[in-house]
């Protein structure tokens, strides 16, 4: 049946992740430092928020855009924590995870001829949603040497006259990279200079360990050029209620909306409803999981440069992006090798693109037991081939 | 005022007193020797009053009964509720004395094998001493959280995805 495919949709290639979670489903105790997605269940005054919704029967469509009331509590808090000012009623949508945010700029912007320019290694879907308009893909090498930071270098060396979106994605999964506002300022005058739009995805700005997080958006002048994509899942340990959002200019976000209306029509309200308590009250819960996060983050950290390897010290989201180009093998192999060998699950960082090669994406959203049981295997494993 | 390293090391102190500073001091990013001087401290200031854990004695097997006891007292002059509280928290039998606002004084959990010999412990012990008024007895029939920590979960932990981006 492959023939009534669709051309581009077949081409697409399957996530270097699928070959992974294949594997490990057949083994049994594995430890698995392969998950992108919060170990904390959603915080209780949130859970109740939306068992009580439903108990009220609060069972219907909202509008397109999402629930006013959410979206008012929205722009006061990105208002709040990052100076982004946005309207509620006209500059902001309510979508099914930031996952469906990403989908719907790239169909709102891009047509076949367009290119954009992603950020390598870098979240799986940026490349494929822009491919599947038919536009073009332009990876921009990021480097442990420079912190996986975007340089604006190697962003001048991929630009091409057609590229129209440049896409964001800091703090980064895979690397766990950080923008500061110093880092950001060349990149934003490039954007200017060079007429492109970002979709700036921030989804992990709460989890900044060092610093505060500076928004691509409220840098002078980009605002009106830039697609602010955030969502609950990370800050909130809400992944599977599925609820994101965008904020940016009105005829980008009426764009969205409208493809959003007719494919998705509104994101689902027991989610809306939860979110709303979110932002009014797991501030707490938030930052005790933050706090959480930092020390496991260190005590991976401390591990990996104890075996030997070389690893950056990643400041935002939850993941460390270890070098392990010193055990002469290749990300894939090293993955493979420490699953069958050691029974640990951890992602190649050539399923985030070309330049994750050379290195393993460990997720630290796990307890610190199982995170120290899981260096011990990996150094065992190490050592062997050191 | 408690700084923010500081509260956050005494946090994680209570969270797992098992914690060897080395280890405290690879999650905080403070060093060894800090830390290790910072609960000195804690300890000398009676801040760190004790480490032990806690134990769900009804698993272990272990019977027990507790009962939050309300006791009205008539406060005396120049002192007011704190010799009788005092006086109070020197029976092993009272684990906890809580002074409140509302309809009644003191509060007190009392911890016994049987209740019988809680129930005993409060008539002849508790309510004969001078300056009580009265005393109502409320046993504790489960324990479903202490200290923060939920004793009766019974729900299986809900299973991630063992791979995801």
């Amino acid at each position: 049946m492959k023939r009534f495919l669709n051309p581009t949709v077949a081409s697409l290639p399957p996530s270097g992740i699928r070959k992974f979670f294949d594997l490990v489903a057949t083994m049994k105790d594995v430890i698995s430092l392969g998950v992108g997605e919060p170990d904390f269940i959603t915080p209780w005054t949130v859970r109740e928020s939306g068992i009580f919704s439903l108990e009220q029967g609060q069972t219907m469509y909202t509008s397109n855009a999402g629930i006013l009331e959410l979206r008012q509590e929205l722009t006061r808090h990105l208002a709040l924590t990052l100076g982004l000012i946005y309207n509620p009623e006209s500059e902001i949508l309510v979508t099914v995870g930031a996952s469906e945010a990403v989908d719907l700029a790239m169909r709102a912007l891009l047509a076949p001829g367009d290119v954009a320019l992603v950020p390598d290694p870098s979240y799986v879907s940026y490349a494929p949603c822009a491919i599947m308009t038919g536009a073009d893909v332009r990876y921009v090498p990021t480097r442990a040497s420079e912190q996986f930071r975007l340089r604006v270098e190697d962003l001048a060396e991929a630009y091409t006259p057609e590229a129209k979106l440049l896409v964001l994605s800091y703090p980064n999964n895979p690397t766990g990279a950080i923008m500061t506002r110093e880092d950001l300022l060349p990149i934003a005058e490039f954007v200017r200079e060079h007429d492109l739009l970002v979709l700036s995805d921030e989804i992990y700005s709460d989890l900044t360990y060092e610093g505060s997080h500076t928004a691509f958006a409220s840098l002078p002048g980009m605002w009106e050029r830039t697609l602010h994509l955030s969502g609950f899942s990370k800050s909130y340990a809400m992944t599977g209620w599925r609820i994101g959002y965008v904020g940016g200019h009105p005829d980008l976000i009426q764009a969205m909306t409208r493809i959003h209306q007719y494919t998705i029509l509104c994101a689902p309200i027991t989610a809306q409803v939860a979110a709303i308590e979110a932002l009014r009250s797991a501030e707490t819960a938030k930052q005790e999981m933050v706090a959480a996060y930092d020390r496991r983050r260190r005590l991976l950290v401390h591990g990996f440069r104890e075996m030997g390897l070389s690893c950056f010290e990643p400041l935002g989201a939850f993941y460390v992006f270890p070098d392990i180009t010193a055990t002469k093998l290749s990300s894939e192999e090293f993955a493979e090798q420490l699953l069958h060998e050691e029974k640990v699950a951890v992602v190649p960082g050539t399923a985030f693109g070309p330049s994750g090669e050379g290195h393993i994406r460990c997720s630290y959203a796990y307890s610190t037991e199982q995170l120290k049981e899981a260096l011990e295997r990996i150094s065992r494993f190490v050592w062997r081939r050191l | 005022m408690l700084s923010d390293h500081d509260h956050r090391l005494l946090k994680l102190i209570q969270q797992d007193c098992r914690l060897t500073p080395e280890e405290l001091a690879i999650q905080t990013g403070l060093t060894v020797e800090n830390i290790t001087h910072k609960i000195r401290e804690w300890e000398d200031q009676n801040v760190i009053v004790q480490y032990r854990p806690l134990i769900n004695w009804e698993r272990a097997g272990h019977e027990s009964v507790s009962a939050l006891i309300d006791v009205k007292v008539l406060p005396q002059r120049g002192y007011g509720f704190d010799k009788i509280a005092r006086r109070l928290q020197k029976f092993p039998e009272i684990k906890a004395v809580y002074l409140m606002s509302g309809g009644y004084d003191l509060s007190l959990l009392i911890e016994g094998r049987t209740m019988q010999e809680v129930a005993l412990f409060v008539a002849e012990k508790l309510a004969p001493l001078e300056h009580i008024q009265s005393t109502t007895t409320h046993f504790v029939l489960r324990r479903y959280k202490q200290d923060g920590i939920e004793l009766i979960s019974g729900d299986e932990a809900p299973q991630r995805l063992m791979i995801s981006p």
